[in-house]
């Protein structure tokens, strides 16, 4: 299974090659055609990974993907927490994002924290016939009858909304108007729009710039002085704490984060950000949009980081503290120094039972390049990955910073193919989405759920990665997977493929 | 306090060590904004009043915490209970990624369904090509062995027509001639996921019996001596069928399980993905239009699959979740009735261990007052099993049930001297359910994984009995129906009141009476 020292990466790619003109073979001409275009085989020293993505999906492939709500509500907005988020439309959408995404909060849930209740307009027929203008005005006035301390509130479309010709931006800036300039946030983030959660993510950062910093002052409800080592977290949604164990050591180096975007986040950290003096930003996918337009509104530079793993978590840390002064970067090292034996325990622990694993990804957002790093302090090889819904920049900076030479990329992949490929490559450990999950548990393979960390987390951090190793480790090394054949089975069955 | 590689904290316990505490007072205080913690206690205290609960229950518009889903969740479930059926989604992508992850968190198990990912120019000009492409993709990637469509509420909104997309699909050779695509409409802003796994079910048969839209002769019934068993949207549906197939098999009758997704849904680890397994043959399926009788243990996931059944001259019976003694006994005489089969000495004595169960233990039950909330025949038949039981079921929630619904139970309140008290709510939601948690409280509380929102809130206790269940494991495995499903549920009922005592009387130098060894 581990492949370093019995494969040349010439045959691995060979393999790999060979891989993929295998699983074309299963499609229609015009869809293998369309498919080939995103899949590759990583060569070394390219500028990105040689596929083509942020396309649409592929209709009956069974893509992993979502839509443009759940990049809204369930990635962006869900997690600011006093807030409420109207889920406009039918029951379904908001009923299957209530509460999955384990963006961790701190509040008075249901009287000034509103981020695990699941608000519906709940259309009926009607609503279609003579359109949900009314209704949507009168629930916010329900609302804030019954929920009075709520800060503000966002309507995120379902698909039915942009249809039936809607016009929630009047009725945001009439009920806006009528209880005192409250915030009243439109997102036209309906599930149509685009090509995943991606198009979500864009459209619910443009209202956060258009609703939020253009119709209040940064002073409005943040009284607080600014100091020169503000800094704000952007795209991180603190999935099982994991901006709070991010939060710990920007503090600890001496900077002050000033908001979190937006786990665990509030309205007033929201409208506070434009005076950061440095953005810093995790998740890149999901919120370049909002730190490039802080670049260009307020001069707030930005930097990426990545907290998955000590290697790449010192490197972050000195990158950070490089924007101030001494004091900061002399914090950066301290902060490093001072988690370099729980590092060494750590990975004194775990590594002799990981060094050599092999593992395959296929994760949303920033994972599946940003926890590669994390995997290899582990001594553990990356052997396949792809994103449910990147863009060309993401697979630039994957084929640039972190693949290695012959890996397997796969983007938007299909059910079909996802099976194939690890049924054939085998590898040590799977880490994917809940909908993969039990596939590869079936097939006898480890699997962690990368979204949700499998409800553990967090993984940010130094505090993280000895949670993440822990996990990565019980996950491999459980005794359940030498017992998934029978003993009076003489040999291994073969693991059958669905379409066989 | 960092973390120690010998001893790992997780979140539950890593975030309430000093510094983490420290460090998110000081987040809360310098950048939060928050309100004055004595307004948030004013506004919690209000919440809990009857002066809330009157505001609460005057909202027409806003829908907090709703206890239901939209169609084709109930839509996949049902078709994949056939054998090597692909459910497929028509319209937003997005929508199957939903369903798959809702399905897969309860049942811990892989649930297969392709969409036909409609965007901006499928919401212009339709989403024919979409259904072709898609058809054909499925049919070469997944080798089902039918094609089971439902819609999401964007080709619903666009008025997309099935029946003939599919004819068309069929002429452009996406998938051959006499190919099995069945179908149903399933928008989202009508009914709930019942509705959407009735459609769904109607729509399968239709397509069997009534000639395969056009393309087949109709089929001729001819009748039997079997029976059809529809369980209807059940999250116990693993446990359950395969307890009801036992109880066929004990009385002797031949049967078929329509939508049977109680192997799908439990598949084995033993190194091979089952994307497809077990469910109702096509045969069959089809061949289920001979039977003597249909018979749905939930009338409010099939009303309109029984009245199409009805129509081919078969005998159709509906139960409502039909829980403890009476309505399982009446459940096995309507199918000695119909069947002219005995029952068995078997169930007989199952139901006396049943009896024997309800008396050893029904003291600590009777009087006990229950909120539930869930299905309407679940609601019902839980409700029935607690009045049997002596205790008094409240409160009963159903955010998908009808006015019809409450009149139903609101006859089977007035049956019972325990009832006497208790009201039916059709059409509310979990935060009404909150304000009757706080203005007339109950010992107990039944719902499914969302009712430990309100268990948090209001200090009731969770039953879990419902659907989804996200947070405990492997409670789908086991029946709730039948004599022996019902003691499972009564040994659930009994577990938390024992635990709620014990709870309760655990503190050392207080309350050492009462904490006692034999009950």
């Amino acid at each position: 299974m581990s492949r370093a020292t019995t494969e040349s990466v010439a045959e691995i790619k060979a393999r790999n090659k060979q891989l993929i003109d295998e699983v074309l073979k299963v499609y229609p001409e015009k869809t293998a055609k369309r498919r080939a275009k995103h899949l590759s085989v990583h060569e070394a020293g390219k500028s990105d990974c040689g596929v083509k993505s942020n396309i649409k999906s592929i209709p009956g492939v069974m893509t992993i993907r979502g839509c443009a709500y759940a990049g809204s509500k369930g990635v962006v907005w869900g997690p600011i927490k006093d807030m409420i988020h109207i889920s406009h439309g039918p029951v379904g959408c908001g009923q299957y994002s209530w509460g999955s995404r384990r963006n961790y909060y701190v509040g008075t849930t249901g009287i000034d924290t509103f981020v695990t209740l699941q608000f519906t307009s709940d259309f009926q027929e009607k609503d279609i016939v003579f359109g949900g203008d009314k209704k949507v005005t009168k629930l916010i006035d329900e609302l804030q009858v019954l929920f009075p301390l709520n800060r503000g509130i966002t309507i995120q479309s379902e698909c039915p909304i942009g249809l039936i010709g809607d016009d929630i931006e009047a009725v945001s800036r009439e009920k806006s108007k009528e209880y005192g300039g409250k915030t009243i946030v439109p997102v036209r983030c309906e599930g149509f729009r685009g090509v995943s959660q991606s198009l979500g993510h864009h459209i619910a950062n443009d209202a956060v710039r258009d609703w939020i910093f253009d119709k209040s002052a940064p002073e409005a409800s943040s009284k607080f002085e600014p100091t020169p080592y503000d800094v704000a977290i952007i795209g991180d949604y603190n999935i099982g704490g994991d901006a709070w164990s991010s939060r710990i050591l920007l503090e600890e180096m001496g900077l002050r984060v000033i908001a979190q975007w937006s786990g665990d986040g509030s309205l007033a950290e929201l409208e506070a950000t434009p005076k950061a003096k440095l953005n810093i930003l995790h998740c890149y996918r999901s919120m370049n949009y909002i730190s490039r337009h802080m670049e260009e509104k307020f001069g707030i530079p930005w930097c990426e980081y990545n907290f998955f793993g000590p290697s790449k978590i010192a490197e972050s840390l000195r990158k950070i503290a490089s924007f101030f002064d001494d004091k900061i970067k002399q914090g950066a090292e301290r902060v490093i120094a001072k988690y370099q034996p729980l590092v060494d325990a750590v990975t004194a622990k775990y590594r002799p039972r990981l060094d050599g694993k092999t593992v395959m990804l296929f994760v949303g957002g920033l994972r599946p390049r940003h926890v590669i790093g994390a995997y290899e302090d582990l001594g553990m090889d990356v052997v396949g990955t792809g994103y449910e819904f990147g863009h060309n920049d993401d697979y630039q900076r994957t084929a640039q910073h972190y693949v290695k030479d012959g890996t397997l990329i796969y983007d938007d992949v299909t059910g079909y193919e996802f099976e194939r490929f690890v049924e054939k490559i085998r590898p040590d450990l799977v880490g994917s989405g809940i909908k993969e999950k039990y596939v590869f548990q079936k097939m006898g393979v480890p699997f962690r759920q990368m979204h949700s960390w499998d409800y553990s987390g967090p993984y940010h951090g130094y505090d993280g990665f000895a949670i993440f190793a822990r996990d990565m480790d019980m996950a491999i090394n459980s005794p359940i997977w030498g017992k998934t054949t029978a003993p009076w089975k003489d040999t291994p069955r073969p693991s059958l493929m669905a379409a066989e | 306090m960092t973390q120690n590689a010998e001893h790992i904290l997780d979140h539950s316990e890593l975030f309430r060590g000093d510094d983490y505490q420290q460090m998110l007072a000081n987040k809360k205080a310098l950048f939060e904004n928050p309100h004055d913690p004595a307004e948030v206690d004013r506004i919690r205290e209000w919440s809990k009043t009857p002066e809330y609960r009157e505001k609460n229950f005057a909202r027409e518009a806003l829908t907090v915490n709703p206890a239901k889903a939209c169609q084709p969740l109930g839509a996949v479930f049902a078709a994949v209970g056939f054998e090597r059926t692909l459910p497929f989604v028509h319209g937003s992508q997005g929508c199957v990624a939903y369903y798959r992850s809702h399905l897969s968190r309860h049942f811990k198990e892989p649930t297969s369904c392709v969409s036909s990912s409609m965007t901006e120019d499928a919401a212009v000009f339709g989403g024919l090509n979409n259904l072709t492409d898609g058809l054909a993709n499925s049919y070469n990637m997944y080798k089902p062995k039918m094609i089971a469509v439902a819609t999401t509420c964007m080709a619903e909104v666009i008025g997309d027509d099935l029946n003939a997309f599919i004819k068309t699909s069929k002429e452009k050779g996406s998938v051959p001639a006499d190919y099995d695509v069945p179908f149903a409409h399933t928008p989202a802003f009508v009914g709930s996921h019942v509705t959407g796994y009735d459609n769904t079910l109607k729509g399968i048969l239709e397509h069997f019996w009534d000639g395969k839209a056009g393309t087949a002769p109709k089929l001729q019934r001819k009748a039997n001596n079997w029976i059809n068993f529809i369980g209807g949207f059940d999250g116990y549906t693993v446990g359950n069928i395969r307890e009801i197939k036992r109880i066929f098999e004990l009385m002797g009758i031949g049967y078929t399980i329509l939508a049977d997704n109680s192997d799908v849904f439990d598949t084995p680890t033993d190194g091979e993905f089952r994307m497809y397994d077990g469910g109702t043959t096509l045969k069959d399926a089809a061949n289920a239009v001979h039977a003597k009788a249909t018979i749905s243990m939930q009338q409010y996931c099939t009303e309109k699959t029984l009245p199409f059944i009805k129509g081919h001259d078969q005998e159709v019976v509906a139960f409502n979740h039909p829980l403890g003694v009476s309505a399982t006994d009446d459940f096995l005489m309507t199918l000695s009735r119909i069947t002219n089969k005995a029952i068995p000495n078997a169930l007989e004595r199952e139901r006396g261990r049943l009896v024997d169960a309800m008396a050893d233990s029904s003291a600590h039950v009777h009087g006990k007052k229950f909120a539930i909330y869930g299905d309407p025949d679940l609601c019902y038949g839980l409700a029935a099993f607690l009045l049997e039981l002596g205790a008094e079921p409240t409160h009963v929630l159903s955010t998908n049930g009808s006015k019809a619904w409450e009149q139903k139970m609101q006859a089977l309140f007035a049956s019972s001297p325990f009832g006497k008290n208790c009201r039916a709510f059709p059409g509310k939601d979990l935060w009404h359910m909150r304000s009757l948690l706080f203005t007339e409280p109950v010992d107990f509380l039944i719902g499914n994984t969302y009712g430990k929102y309100l268990e948090r809130d209001t200090g009731t206790p969770l039953i879990r009995i419902g659907f989804p269940i996200f947070d405990r494991h492997h409670h789908h495995r086991y029946p709730v129906w039948g004599y022996q499903g019902s003691m499972n549920v009564l040994v659930k009922i009994l577990d938390k009141i024992f635990d709620e005592i014990d709870r309760k009387t655990s503190s050392v130098g207080k309350t050492d009476y009462s904490f006692d060894i034999i009950r």
